[in-house]
């Protein structure tokens, strides 16, 4: 390659470091979406370099479900510390307490809808008007056509069918009172892409993504793990498999795969060759053909 | 396979980002399918997802159309509607698709996918020939300024895989095209289906001594897209930390639109004027020798002069242009139509102003590319010359010149909705 040319991954880096400070120029008050999990992970490390000798000029927040995998907790609250940003948790639970959310019916139920709620409230109670994700467009098909600045109107929905088109590197983030963005500097990277550079920044990440012995029950094909989320069903046992995690998310909902790989190289191999989606261990997006869509437009991550 | 190896390589790729523009049933979503397919993009569960829903609807074959069409509206109405991105990547190379449908009423998404592409490929029927929507994708790719255009002879199968149905279709499509901008323009017989001349060589058309589209893709040279002469630093933000550590510290933070910035480069910056000097291209993993696009950095200078966003940085003997009658094609992507005298939000680079339509001179025939200058109604779709004042100088370069600070967006002040694009003439 010529001297002036910049690799992908370099560019893709250089995308999302414009498109953060597009934000924090554009909007008057961001916030950066963290749940623990590689792509929020990566997305600290594009903020700290985006503003860099500055501090990340906007908090980081979770939307807490509380059916967590411990391992993912503890790092969220490390990462915060070293990096020095300040974090904001609001919980699921407390807006299934406080009535403006209900639960699941049903064994099991999953919060990872519930979220949405709780979210909102937390963009309503800050007066949030940019969200930052960590979404990529190669996850599902509805994010395929999802733009970087994603427009939601007073109700945080998306309508897909109206979105504003985003042309060269312009992005227009005028809203109207009430209204919010959801950003998402990652949309042009793969599932690859972020495991090379985090073995490129040399970043760590939880614990739940290399390999390791777990208790797991197989429900319809999907490996979840044994916690007090989770009740067996009539036929199902819970047994030991060497696994580990794709993705990290509300436990109820997160599958697992058997694997062997304990380190990066071997996570970036086992990529490279994986014939499923990470999201194809996940059982809410196997509810329906447009369960993401479906999520989406009432305003879900 | 010696993972350190793999990553190095990985690490290597560089980027291609394409647009692929097609009409209904010329096999368009059956190529990319095959692309995503054959390089491994698919994997088992988006496979067994649309064999599903292949099957619920009774389409009799694999569908692979469902891989693009991502919304519920779209698979309900067996049309894509938005542009979509996909991804693959060779060891060579990593490419972005922008897969946009090719109906005369999705101009505005044809120019959004063009708006980023290296290269275009525009798909050909070869039973039909160059139709009126083939001329069409050419002149958004050439409009939008793809330097690379590869039209693809689909259907090779249909017509026994003949040599002088795509000798034909070559010609006519060579003359059409020099009307237009772009130099470097491929040809490829394929069957889509059948995959001939797609990844793999094709037996029945061994007459044919190109490369294969996949080949094309790979190889076609990218390196000197960029403007590397003209250098361009649009600011962003100004970076001051005011910690103990970086108490004094003032940086412009911006990526390179063009040229090459080093430490030490005389500069001088707009609006204001105020020549100065590169003290040092700053990043987190530490000081740059240089900068080039479209790389995001943070620039100190030597002296103390007031720089904001919006402002542009250049050398003092390559300077922008600037003014505030701005002289562009547009093309409108609203349903309500341009409004002659009418006022609009306009962004340029990181720079936020107001203008006003000044003229429309005319109207462009997409499929013709005469201009029409006695209909000057410019609505959804439509692509014309015209001129506005803006409230600020800008400052810019013509977007043949470059592509980033030669475009810009107008905005609906009420709806707030991007309602145009423009490249500057």
């Amino acid at each position: 390659m010529s001297r002036y040319n910049l690799t992908h991954l370099k560019q893709l880096e250089s995308e999302a470091i414009y498109i953060m400070r597009e934000v924090a120029s554009q909007f008057e008050k961001p916030v950066l979406l963290f749940s623990g999990g590689k792509d929020s992970i990566v997305m600290v490390r594009l903020a700290q370099k985006a503003f860099w000798p500055a501090k990340i000029p906007f908090p980081l927040m979770h939307i807490d479900t509380g059916h967590n995998f411990e391992e993912t907790i503890s790092f969220r609250d490390q990462l915060v510390e070293q990096v020095g940003a300040k974090l904001i948790v609001r919980y699921v639970e407390d807006s299934i307490k406080s009535g403006r959310a209900v639960e699941e019916k049903g064994l099991n139920p999953s919060r990872n809808g519930l979220q949405t709620i709780t979210l909102l409230d937390a963009v309503e109670e800050f007066q949030f008007d940019a969200a930052f994700g960590g979404a990529r467009r190669d996850e599902e098909k509805a994010r395929a056509k999802e733009r970087f600045f994603s427009h939601r109107d007073e109700f945080g929905q998306w309508d897909p069918k109206n979105q504003r088109p985003e042309l060269w590197n312009i992005f227009n983030g005028k809203k109207h009172v009430g209204e919010h963005f959801r950003v998402f500097p990652l949309s042009n990277w793969t599932e690859m892409d972020v495991w090379q550079y985090i073995a490129l920044e040399k970043l760590s990440i939880p614990s739940i993504y290399f390999s390791h012995q777990r208790v797991i029950v197989n429900r319809n094909n999907v490996l979840l793990g044994k916690s007090s989320f989770i009740t067996l069903l009539d036929g199902e046992t819970y047994e030991e498999k060497t696994v580990r995690f794709r993705t990290v998310g509300d436990m109820t909902c997160t599958g697992a795969v058997e694997s062997d790989a304990d380190t990066l190289e071997k996570i970036i191999q086992e990529v490279a060759s994986a014939r499923i989606t990470e999201r194809g261990a996940r059982a809410d997006d196997q509810r329906s053909e447009a369960a993401m869509e479906d999520r989406k437009k009432q305003g879900y991550f | 396979m010696d993972t350190s190896q793999t990553t190095q390589e990985y690490l290597n790729m560089d980027l291609l980002r394409f647009t692929t523009a097609g009409s209904v049933d010329d096999g368009k979503s059956t190529l990319i399918g095959r692309l995503l397919h054959d390089s491994k993009a698919i994997f088992e569960d988006q496979m067994e997802a649309i064999e599903r829903t292949s099957q619920q609807s009774g389409d009799g074959h694999v569908n692979l159309a469902l891989l693009t069409d991502g919304l519920r509206a779209e698979r309900e109405q067996g049309i894509t509607i938005d542009v979509a991105y996909r991804y693959f990547a060779t060891p060579k190379r990593k490419f972005i698709i922008a897969d946009t449908p090719g109906h005369i009423q999705y101009t505005r998404n044809m120019v959004t996918g063009a708006s980023t592409a290296n290269l275009a490929i525009v798909l050909v029927d070869a039973r039909n020939g160059i139709v009126e929507q083939t001329c069409r994708h050419a002149f958004i790719a050439s409009l939008l300024q793809i330097k690379h255009l590869v039209l693809c002879v689909n259907k090779m199968d249909l017509v026994d895989y003949k040599e002088e149905v795509f000798n034909k279709i070559k010609e006519d499509f060579e003359a059409f095209s020099s009307k237009l901008d772009i130099k470097d323009i491929h040809y490829i017989p394929i069957s889509a289906l059948k995959g001939d001349n797609v990844v793999d060589r094709s037996e029945p058309m061994s007459w044919f001594k190109g490369g294969t589209l996949l080949y094309v893709l790979e190889n076609v040279h990218i390196a000197s897209d960029f403007n590397l002469v003209d250098s361009r630093f649009p600011v962003q933000r100004v970076i001051r930390p005011q910690s103990d550590e970086y108490h004094d510290f003032r940086g412009y933070a911006g990526r390179v639109e063009g040229g090459i910035f080093k430490p030490g480069d005389d500069i001088v910056t707009f609006p204001s004027g105020f020549t100065s000097k590169i003290k040092a291209i700053e990043t987190l993993d530490g000081k740059l020798e240089e900068a080039f696009p479209p790389m995001s950095v943070v620039m100190t200078i030597e002296d103390d002069i007031d720089i904001s966003r919006g402002d542009v940085i250049v050398k003092p003997n390559n300077q922008s242009q600037s003014g505030q009658d701005i002289d562009m094609m547009l093309c409108w992507l609203n349903e309500k139509p341009l409004i002659p005298g009418g006022k609009y939000a306009l962004k340029h680079t990181s720079k936020d102003v107001r203008c006003i339509v000044k003229d429309i001179r005319y109207k462009v025939d997409i499929n013709t590319l005469h201009k029409i200058e006695d209909d000057k109604k410019i609505g959804l779709n439509d692509i014309g010359r015209i001129l506005v004042r803006t409230t600020n100088p800008l400052f810019y370069d013509s977007y043949r010149k470059n592509r980033n600070t030669g475009s810009l967006i107008l905005i609906d002040e009420f709806t707030n909705e991007t309602v145009g694009a423009g490249m500057i003439i």
